[in-house]
């Protein structure tokens, strides 16, 4: 198996494997919290993670908008550039 | 004694290609595991909330007086997080090119506006059906639909095949989850100084 993977790695990914695929698609059931939070052991469709990956980047895509909002109102009413420096040091310890 | 060494350098070429394709193969297998650990790590996240920062500071010294529509304010913020976090990739990954190729575009369109309204987007061609290839694999309907989903959603991915394109969604999502961790530490702290800030303040009145 491990040779037909390094294989289509050669060829330039003309040809698709269904290692290659699966991989991917488990990896990215490892990254999603909605499916790995689940703990089912057996198999999700691929069809599933793919439609939970697209909501889960969307749901992600709207905090971050919100979160720069908030960020956008706190620094609108703090202009001093002692503040910054403050929280940059609060960063870097 | 040269015998010896020949021998060897023989062993070495055959034994090369096989070690080779085993590098070829552990890379593939850490690949994954490193771009995890890239966007995990903690002192990853700090570093680029202090950049965050930075750039947040240069964008609003720019824009001498700071340009007062609420609405626009959240989106200059959410494009220098993006930036920022495009180049935190440091340029491995498709989304992250994407991203800076597209901030480059919108300063060249805002320079010449006019001359770029006439074209507009109607002439450039529709990428073809999905190949016979991808097809097979992308049997139910359903499947094909959600990638060409996915692939709107992640930036710079539109023509890509379908495991490239796992890829990037999986690197794109960790990258994403790391830049609403440091943004939400990020507003915690300031909104915690600036309430000391007026803490004091008030407390000093009285």
């Amino acid at each position: 198996m491990s040779s037909r993977r390094s294989r289509s790695r050669q060829s330039g990914n003309s040809r698709i494997t269904e290692d290659q695929i699966a991989d991917l698609v488990s990896k990215l059931q490892q990254l999603i919290p909605e499916i790995r939070n689940r703990r089912s052991d057996k198999q999700v469709s691929a069809s599933k993670v793919l439609q939970e990956t697209c909501n889960y980047i969307r749901s992600l895509h709207r905090e971050v908008d919100d979160l720069s909002q908030r960020l956008s109102e706190l620094l609108a009413s703090s202009d001093t550039d002692s503040d910054q420096a403050a929280i940059i040091r609060s960063l870097l310890m | 004694m040269d015998s010896n060494n020949f021998f060897h350098d023989l062993h070495a070429d055959t034994s090369l290609e096989s070690s080779r394709k085993k590098r070829r193969k552990i890379e593939a297998e850490s690949h994954s595991s490193e771009t995890e650990i890239k966007w995990k790590s903690e002192s990853a996240q700090r570093i680029y909330a202090v950049k965050l920062v930075e750039a947040l500071q240069r964008t609003s010294s720019q824009n001498a007086p700071p340009a007062p529509s609420e609405a626009a304010g959240g989106r200059v913020v959410r494009d220098v997080a993006d930036r920022v976090l495009a180049m935190a990739a440091k340029g491995r990954t498709r989304w992250s090119r994407a991203i800076l190729a597209s901030r480059l575009r919108l300063t060249m369109l805002r320079r010449h506006r006019k001359v770029k309204k006439a074209s507009g987007s109607a002439s450039r061609p529709r990428k073809p059906l999905p190949t016979a290839a991808e097809d097979r694999k992308n049997r139910l309907p359903a499947v094909g639909n959600r990638v060409k989903i996915l692939s709107r959603l992640v930036p710079g991915c539109k023509g890509i095949p379908v495991t490239n394109l796992l890829e990037e969604a999986g690197d794109y999502i960790a990258a994403l989850q790391m830049q609403v961790r440091a943004m939400t530490a990020l507003t915690e702290i300031i909104s915690v100084s600036q309430g000391d800030r007026l803490g004091s303040s008030s407390s000093s009145q009285a």
